[in-house]
């Protein structure tokens, strides 16, 4: 095509790179405005509309939204997906301390360590859930068996409501604890020897370099950890659905909102309910990510 | 490293993290061992912590019970047709939101970004009417489709070529390169570190996946490891032990991929935070 050397020419209403943007950004683009522009626009849209079982929409107005209104499983989701959030929450204060053990220097067997505590990182959700799911086994499972050695008869974890939440929540933990060592080693990594020098010097014990130094520079990496580990608990399926079944009967009081959203959409075939519930997970993301941009300007140190 | 002075033999952190990686590592070790008892001693109270022979058969009998071939088939290639795809295409976009000058970048750039904070329930029942549309229900390439254009992706690429330095292009356009071929001889090659993070997330992405492949590819030849495992949990209910060994098999590539390329894992891991 062009093949301009000499002083770049300008063209009309182009830059100096001619037609070349369009080249390297329309396969891109054309996917982003298929697959992501218009569904969004579409899920909108969706969202006002009524589907018949054979796949006719008709405009039904705020119909969807006074279903939401009066739908009583859905609290109940936005409640179980708030605890199973909440519970993987508790994960980044663990995740700081094996992060601070692990980028010791001079520790011997790291690369060890980190194969030992990374590897639920690169597992699949799905797979896991199911050995879970043998672990927390009424009648065979290993957590019963350790509880019964201290005379504890343990309860049925997968078929009883809120044990199972809690169950799936221990599971979330556990595998989203690599994720958040990684994040966390790499931003203690980046914090200067020098700090440490001059903490010592002036007489800080281990404690107190640990509080006074470490802690604060670790900030904006625990509140990035805090957002994704937030969105990601308020997205939960893969291992409620794994690990549950789908014809579980504690499954209504244990479901989160995708899976809401999934039954709805995909096995009620109520694409336009299903539009409003996706719409809310949009809303409840966002306010949760705006409050902790706000709470952020209390707690986090930049520098 | 080997400073005598400050590092005294450390037990308790020894032990500490010991502690822990056993508990991380615990799960994956009953699995291994479940998949080569018998039923009865998976189900034994209390636990068989040792089968008494090892029942290496519950491995072949999953090729038998489920087509688990296939669907390793299809993982396989979905992943490897995401990789390949979002590598070219999200290095192509990220270079020209880098390099090139045209009307309305900052803008585009922003809109796409705009796509990683709507959670992906906003676009998947638009984005399965595409694929049931495109007739592309239970293929490879319904599967593989959206997660080929990638905003995260087009963003870290962007960095990258922000980050490289200016006289590499200069050189190739005096001696006279076009755009394509400054690209596709000179920066692409050079971009490694990059491209490999970005593969490493969209593999882990795409071969643990579970929505998506379980709304688009309903039938059990023809769907993906995760889907297959998720949804034959029934079938299994009975024979434990081959359930287990279906479930290590289906996870075993990527930890292999995980121990071999385990700096680059770490470092492309560090980077995601929004992939999850």
């Amino acid at each position: 095509m062009s093949h301009d050397t000499a002083p770049p020419r300008r063209r009309r209403g182009r830059g100096r790179d001619g037609y070349w943007p369009i080249v390297f950004l329309a396969p891109l683009m054309i996917g982003v405005v298929a697959f992501y522009f218009w569904p969004i626009l579409s899920t909108v849209l969706n969202s006002f509309a009524s589907f018949d079982p054979f796949g006719g929409r008709t405009f039904a107005g705020l119909e969807n939204y006074r279903t939401l209104l009066g739908d009583s499983f859905i609290p109940r989701a936005v409640l179980n997906t708030a605890v199973y959030t909440a519970i993987v929450l508790l994960g980044i204060p663990i995740a700081v301390g094996v992060a601070s053990l692990l980028t010791q220097k001079g520790l011997r067997f790291s690369r060890f360590y980190q194969v030992l505590f990374f590897l639920p990182a690169v597992s699949m959700p799905v797979a896991v859930a199911l050995v879970w799911r043998m672990i927390f086994n009424q009648e065979f499972g290993v957590v019963n068996w350790a509880l019964s050695l201290v005379g504890i008869d343990g309860p049925y974890w997968v078929t009883a409501p809120w044990w199972s939440l809690l169950a799936v929540s221990v599971v979330g933990l556990w595998s989203s604890l690599p994720l958040a060592v990684i994040i966390l080693s790499a931003g203690l990594q980046g914090i200067p020897r020098e700090l440490y020098e001059a903490a010592q010097l002036d007489g800080a014990g281990a404690l107190r370099q640990f509080l006074s130094v470490t802690v604060p520079l670790l900030t904006p990496s625990i509140f990035f950890l805090m957002i994704i580990t937030a969105i990601n608990g308020f997205q939960l399926f893969d291992l409620l659905f794994a690990m549950m079944g789908q014809a579980n009967p504690a499954m209504a009081d244990t479901q989160s909102l995708v899976y809401l959203f999934y039954s709805e959409a995909f096995r009620q075939h109520d694409q336009g309910y299903a539009s409003v519930i996706a719409l809310l997970i949009l809303a409840i993301i966002g306010v949760i990510t705006l409050l902790q941009f706000r709470v952020q300007k209390r707690w986090v140190h930049y520098d | 490293m080997t400073d005598k002075r400050t590092t005294r033999p450390r037990y308790a952190t020894h032990a500490a993290l010991l502690i822990g990686g056993a508990v991380m590592v615990f799960p994956f070790a009953w699995q291994l061992i479940m998949s080569l008892s018998t039923h009865a001693e998976v189900t034994s109270v209390p636990p068989t912590w040792v089968p008494e022979k090892l029942q290496w058969q519950n491995y072949p009998a999953v090729f038998e019970q489920v087509p688990f071939w296939n669907q390793f088939v299809t993982t396989a290639a979905v992943t490897v047709a995401r990789v390949v795809g979002q590598l070219l295409l999200c290095a192509m976009a990220g270079y020209a939101f880098a390099r090139m000058e045209f009307r309305g970048k900052g803008v585009l750039f922003a809109l796409v970004l705009s796509i990683l904070m709507v959670p992906y329930q906003i676009y998947l029942i638009p984005q399965y009417e595409i694929v049931q549309e495109l007739g592309w229900l239970n293929t490879v390439a319904g599967i593989a489709a959206p997660g080929i254009f990638s905003a995260f992706g087009t963003f870290l690429m962007r960095q990258h070529f922000l980050g490289m330095p200016r006289s590499l292009e200069e050189a190739a356009r005096l001696d006279g390169a076009n755009p394509w071929q400054t690209f596709w001889r000179i920066m692409f090659p050079l971009s490694g570190p990059s491209l490999s993070a970005v593969a490493i997330l969209t593999a882990l992405a795409s071969w643990n996946d579970l929505m998506w492949p379980l709304i688009v590819a309903t039938y059990d030849d023809r769907t993906t490891l995760a889907v297959g495992l998720s949804t034959m949990q029934g079938q299994f209910t009975t024979d434990y032990p081959v359930m287990m060994a279906a479930s290590f098999m289906a996870m075993l590539p990527l930890m292999i991929l995980f121990i071999v390329l385990q700096r680059r894992v770490v470092e492309g891991l560090a980077h995601s935070g929004m992939k999850g």
